[in-house]
């Protein structure tokens, strides 16, 4: 292993970091709205969140990310690989977001929902200002484990051409003939990346956790 | 809509072929994983750190590291040290090394779960260490790790679609074929997706279902 290799192999960390970044983003707020679809007591709105969820988890994100390059891509709208990618990810990062989310607010205690109307807080502030914290301090721990699944999920889009850390990987092997050292480097730089990202929610949890402890 | 199932209809026994690969290695890869991932469990609870150390890194790195990355350190990596496999070996290898590293985990939480007073009480009954695990931790641990097990083996299923990148001629790649010869994209790429719908919507409601069941018990 070389300078150069390795050096190649880091410059695909950027988009690695920028795809997870993107899907997380797309995927929290869509998973938002998921979440509230399905909570919304209204059944047709609940059935449609319903299927939604179980349709995007039971396709494997490859699947998604060739249909949304390809099969958008080749049509009406123009795609990047990165976009491709992000959106795909997204999608289905949002059907996992709605699940920990419904699963955080069944945490939240009822009386917090109480208090709040006996106070006679607006809906919006209900949520905002009660559930909305107390929503992300339970889910914290969730959204973290799942968002270092998703960093690796990310090597998917080399698939696509996105230069990230395997598509670098791989473009390195090709030139080099040194599949065994650069696959491992770029496997350790998967664990590697993924260790802050534990680290920074355990401490954001601890944190959080001794603001509220009594 | 009629060229659409007319194409279908044309390209299905081919993906049909590749999805019979795609359920081969699956398979292939969690019947010897998930033995695999008992021994790993096992063999963390040793009191050797000379055993612990190698063995926490092989579940550590398989879980840690992308399947994918792993997959094409097996197919492109492992012919630098002298090991050259097909496709389908480098795959099931691949496979078997991530289903290993998580099933050692899901076994291990499920082995936790039994309570403590049943090893307590399988050593008042002076039972060795062996019959201990034979006859009281794994016939009550096993159980309780079955939805996850299960669940796992959902997203290996759907993990088999990243075979493609070795050109294994599994779902993906026969789809991919077609796309380019045809360049009908979008109805091949659906059709794949419905596949993997096919099984994956009912064995997630037979996972969730079950997974409700147990925890009515415990």
């Amino acid at each position: 292993m070389t300078g150069d290799m390795l050096l190649a192999i880091l410059g695909g960390i950027q988009w690695t970091v920028l795809l997870t970044l993107t899907s997380l983003a797309i995927g929290v707020l869509l998973g938002a709205g998921l979440c509230a679809m399905r909570t919304s007591g209204i059944r047709l709105l609940d059935l449609t969140a319903c299927g939604l969820i179980l349709g995007l988890r039971a396709v494997p994100p490859i699947v998604w990310l060739f249909l949304i390059f390809f099969g958008v891509g080749s049509g009406i709208v123009q795609v990047s690989a990165f976009q491709a990618a992000a959106v795909g990810l997204g999608l289905i990062t949002a059907a996992n977001m709605a699940e920990i989310f419904r699963g955080a607010l069944a945490a939240v205690h009822r009386g917090q929902w109480e208090a709040a109307r006996a106070l006679s807080l607006p809906a919006r502030w209900r949520m905002l200002d009660v559930i909305a914290p107390q929503l992300l301090r339970v889910s914290l721990p969730s959204i973290a484990s799942y968002a270092i699944g998703l960093l690796k999920d990310t090597a998917i889009a080399s698939t696509l051409g996105v230069p990230e850390i395997a598509f670098q990987a791989t473009h390195v092997s090709q030139m080099t003939f040194q599949g065994l050292a650069t696959f491992a480097f770029a496997g350790c730089l998967y664990i590697a990346l993924s260790i802050p990202v534990a680290w920074a929610s355990r401490w954001a949890d601890q944190r959080m956790r001794s603001r509220v402890a009594r | 809509m009629n060229e659409t199932f007319a194409f279908w209809q044309q390209t299905l026994p081919s993906l049909l072929d590749g999805f019979y690969l795609s359920l081969q290695v699956t398979g292939a890869s969690l019947l010897l994983g998930i033995p695999l991932g008992l021994l790993l469990a096992l063999g963390l609870r040793s009191r050797q750190l000379l055993l612990r150390a190698p063995l926490l890194a092989l579940i550590e790195v398989g879980r840690g590291a992308s399947v994918i990355v792993l997959l094409q350190f097996v197919y492109f990596g492992m012919p630098t040290a002298g090991f050259t496999f097909s496709a389908f070996v480098s795959v099931t290898i691949a496979f078997t090394w991530c289903t290993a590293a998580y099933t050692s985990e899901i076994l291990r939480a499920g082995m936790e779960a039994v309570p403590q007073g049943q090893r307590e009480a399988a050593q008042a009954l002076r039972l060795n260490g062996l019959d201990t695990l034979r006859l009281i931790i794994l016939p009550q641990g096993l159980p309780i790790s079955i939805p996850a097990l299960l669940g796992f083996a959902i997203l290996m299923l759907q993990a088999s679609s990243l075979a493609f990148v070795v050109a294994l001629p599994e779902v993906m790649s026969k789809a991919q074929l077609v796309g380019s010869n045809t360049f009908q994209y979008m109805p091949i790429f659906i059709l794949v997706a419905l596949m993997f719908a096919a099984i994956c919507i009912p064995a997630t409601v037979v996972v969730g279902h079950l997974e409700r069941r147990l925890s009515r018990h415990f």
